[in-house]
């Protein structure tokens, strides 16, 4: 296959259609509505459905539907679009009904802006909405990783019956990179025995509901989805570890941030300084593994870096205990760190030794 | 011996949870008639909301989804899309369908989404314990109005069929009740037209039940029926607010 | 090697597409490229940039804060950059629109008349396409024969005359 240059909003759409997707349902916010713009332009060639719904709320209640009718369906929005969305997340969660939802973050709170941020990381992988429950939460940090992830978020989500956010930013969404799409099979898919597709009068009647007024009945089902999210975090962690072993400072970045991040670390290396980075690819669930195998009895120092004011550092620090220092450094309101920033931050810390 | 009367089979052999009295049951017991007569109940999936009847979904033998409170006409617009040789049908109170859901309600049938609403109107909301609802008459007392409900502070009751009948979308729309045999046969021919539109492709059908509540309401349920007589169907009038096959007809 | 280039003026100009003309044939070589555009509503009618990295190593930030090559078509735009491009770094001006001259005496800079060049061929939109002609010429990031490949596939098959008088504008500039 050979390589295209794309916007990542399009890429993602493109990927999500090459992954099954055929019904899409969203509203338009800045800086994704590519995303919708180009759903909307090639379902209908492909027999798929692209609705534009009449809310951010209604739209996830129509992704609700149509995941429990047993078909592969996203939805896509940004920040304050995501938070309208939370209680039908919740619902999905409860009712166990696989989804993907697509968040490209802009800086908050509230109206907030419209450029770049990771401020939403809370949201995503704390709960957003109410209830017992995670999503997984996968961060690209390249356009070609965004079409990879989308990919996996569906077979994530069917595997395990969840809804799986792909998280990016602004500048994921807006920037053009190549990529190259790999053919996914997915003309096998296993059946969703579940869903409402209609009893067919074969079988006995299925129900997608989260409303289980018997408390003990409730809570046997959340810590079944717990086994459930256990599994995940057993089978599911990804993160990029590059030259951790040996270093003094230890970046920890996600998404765009990480690629300035390396941008530091590469003109740290070249002062002579002992750097590496550990990037999560999925938020929920974290890789505390990699924090594990970071901290091998050498000094070490960690760096978290943020597009936020720091959310991300809580779980760095629930990782690294009390065996190593953790600094912090962000830019917040969709302003993006530049190298420099960052270098000063690695300079000071690894300069203190 | 001779069996003159049984249980639908779209309705699931299962003890409702309903108050003595209350409707409900009467327009599930419709509702599922029609399913059995039209022989769908394989190719139909129902959306239960939330309201007093939050548990439908144990009461259709059909597949069912539950939707958060208001968000049935958009849990069944996804359904619809993922799965359009079905039939699908939510079923609602006044406040989920024309409060928390009004924004679902009229989209759903501006779009014209080929699905079918059953929306109970009892000016109640029922399964809080008898609050002010968006269909509670001017001066009607609730929990929530109790010294009759004030236009002027509280606003005034939407008449959710002639409203949606100014829409273009919808392919049919009849208020009905069922206090009384002809009533209830009008309300089942009501519920089973309305099913056949969406068969047909028509395009979004809803019917109007004027209903009661005698528990919230604090009358008998022959009470309650007159009260309504008396009082709702004064704003709520029976009758069909929108057919297009007539419209066809008539042209 | 790697050539970090802004690209800004007025919306309406072709900015981004000029950008993406230089990403698209980085691509084709086999080179990593990223594009990053400016967005949200100072696209809408305002003033539009982008930032193309072409590189023989992976791109880590797609942000240029410090550009090596800076071209523009609008004054503002040569008031907002002129400063950030690095000691030795080229600018190239579209001096229709801009009368000043480059202020810094640590760059090199290039005055291309693009906008009455594109006017006088009967090719108004296209000064875009001159700019990055004579961008490439300077720098010599692709071969002639490279950036009329690129040109080739990104233009629609079906609008031939639109792939010539693009081709063109881009020989205007690489001539100039």
């Amino acid at each position: 296959m050979s390589k295209v240059l794309m916007k990542g909003n399009e890429a993602l759409a493109e990927a999500a259609i090459r992954a099954g997707c055929r019904h899409f349902f969203g509203y338009p916010i800045t800086p994704q509505t590519e995303v919708s713009a180009y759903m909307a332009k090639k379902m209908p060639k492909i027999g798929g459905t692209f609705l534009q719904a009449e809310s951010e709320v209604a739209a996830i209640n129509m992704v609700y539907g149509a995941g429990g009718a047993g078909v592969r369906v996203m939805t896509s929005s940004s920040s304050p679009g995501i938070s309208l969305k939370q209680e039908g997340i919740s619902y999905i969660a409860g009712a166990d009904v696989p989804c993907v939802i697509v968040n490209i973050v802009r800086g908050g709170p509230g109206l907030g802006g419209i450029q770049p941020a990771q401020s939403d990381y809370f949201q995503a992988t704390k709960g957003g909405g109410h209830g017992d429950y995670h999503l997984v939460v996968l961060a690209p940090s390249s356009i070609q990783e965004m079409v990879d992830l989308t990919s996996d978020a569906f077979d994530i989500g069917d595997k395990y019956r969840c809804p799986v956010m792909i998280m990016g930013d602004g500048m994921l969404g807006q920037m053009m990179e190549p990529v190259e799409f790999k053919d996914a099979d997915v003309s096998n898919l296993p059946e969703k025995t579940w869903a409402t597709t209609g009893t067919g009068m074969k079988r006995k009647k299925n129900i997608i509901n989260s409303l289980f007024l018997e408390a003990s009945e409730l809570e046997k089902l959340v810590l079944e989805r717990q086994e459930r999210y256990a599994e995940i975090a057993k089978n599911e962690v990804r993160y990029e570890a590059v030259d951790v072993e040996d270093a003094d400072v230890v970046l920890v970045a996600y998404g765009t941030t990480s690629r300035i991040a390396k941008t530091a670390m590469a003109k740290a290396k070249e002062m002579g300084l002992k750097v590496g980075i550990i990037r999560p690819i999925t938020l929920w669930p974290f890789p505390f593994e990699a924090f594990n195998n970071a901290l091998n009895g050498k000094d070490k120092k960690f760096l978290c870096v943020e597009m936020s004011t720091g959310q991300m550092i809580e779980d760095v620090k629930l990782a690294v205990g009390d065996k190593a220092e953790v600094h912090f450094f962000g830019r917040t309101g969709g302003i993006v760190p530049t190298p420099k920033e960052i270098l000063n931050k690695i300079i000071e810390l690894g300069g203190a030794k | 011996m001779e069996k003159v009367f049984q249980k639908p089979h779209a309705l699931s052999d299962v003890p409702f949870h309903y108050c003595p009295g209350c409707p409900h049951g009467i327009v599930h017991r419709l509702v599922a008639e029609v399913i059995d007569e039209l022989g769908i109940e394989g190719d139909t999936i129902g959306v239960a909301p939330v309201g007093c009847s939050v548990m439908a979904y144990n009461y259709f033998e059909c597949d069912m989804q539950e939707a958060a409170h208001g968000r049935a006409p958009a849990v069944a617009t996804g359904i619809k899309r993922a799965r359009p040789d079905k039939v699908v049908f939510t079923y609602q109170g006044d406040g989920d369908l024309a409060a928390i859901g009004t924004a679902e309600t009229v989209h759903v049938a501006a779009r014209g989404e080929n699905v079918t609403t059953i929306f109970i109107n009892n000016a109640i909301y029922g399964m809080t314990g008898g609050q002010m609802a968006p269909t509670t008459l001017p001066g009607q007392v609730t929990q929530t109005s109790p010294y009759g409900r004030d236009v002027k502070t509280q606003g005034n009751p939407i008449r959710v069929s002639e409203m949606l009948a100014t829409l273009d979308g919808p392919a049919y729309i009849e208020r009905v009740t069922v206090d009384t045999i002809p009533h209830i046969k009008q309300a089942k021919a009501a519920i089973k037209k309305a099913f056949q539109m969406q068969i047909e492709g028509k395009g979004f059908s809803l019917v109007e039940v004027v209903s009661t509540c005698p528990t919230n309401w604090g009358m008998s349920p022959q009470e309650s029926f007159q009260w309504m007589r008396d009082n709702m169907l004064v704003k709520y009038p029976l009758g069909v607010y929108k057919d297009i096959t007539k419209e066809e007809e008539a042209k | 090697m790697t050539y970090e280039t802004i690209f800004a003026g007025f919306g309406g100009q072709g900015i981004l597409f000029s950008g993406k003309v230089v990403a698209y044939a980085g691509m084709i070589e086999g080179k990593n490229v990223s594009h990053l555009p400016s967005y949200g509503p100072e696209m809408r009618g305002g003033t539009a940039n982008c930032s193309v990295i072409v590189s023989d190593e992976l791109v880590a930030s797609p942000i240029i804060t410090e550009p090596e090559l800076l071209v523009v078509m609008n004054g503002p735009s040569l008031d907002k950059f002129e400063n950030a491009v690095v000691p030795g770094g080229k600018i190239f001006i579209d001096s229709t629109l801009i009368s000043r001259e480059c202020e810094r005496d640590d760059v090199e800079s290039f005055r291309i008349p693009a906008t009455q060049m594109a006017n006088d061929m009967g090719i108004p939109k296209l000064a875009n396409m001159i700019m990055v002609g004579k961008l490439i010429k300077e720098t010599n990031m692709f071969t002639w024969e490279q950036l009329t490949g690129a040109v080739t596939k990104l233009v629609p098959p079906a609008k031939a005359a639109m792939l010539e008088s693009n081709i063109k504008a881009l020989e205007a500039g690489y001539n100039f």
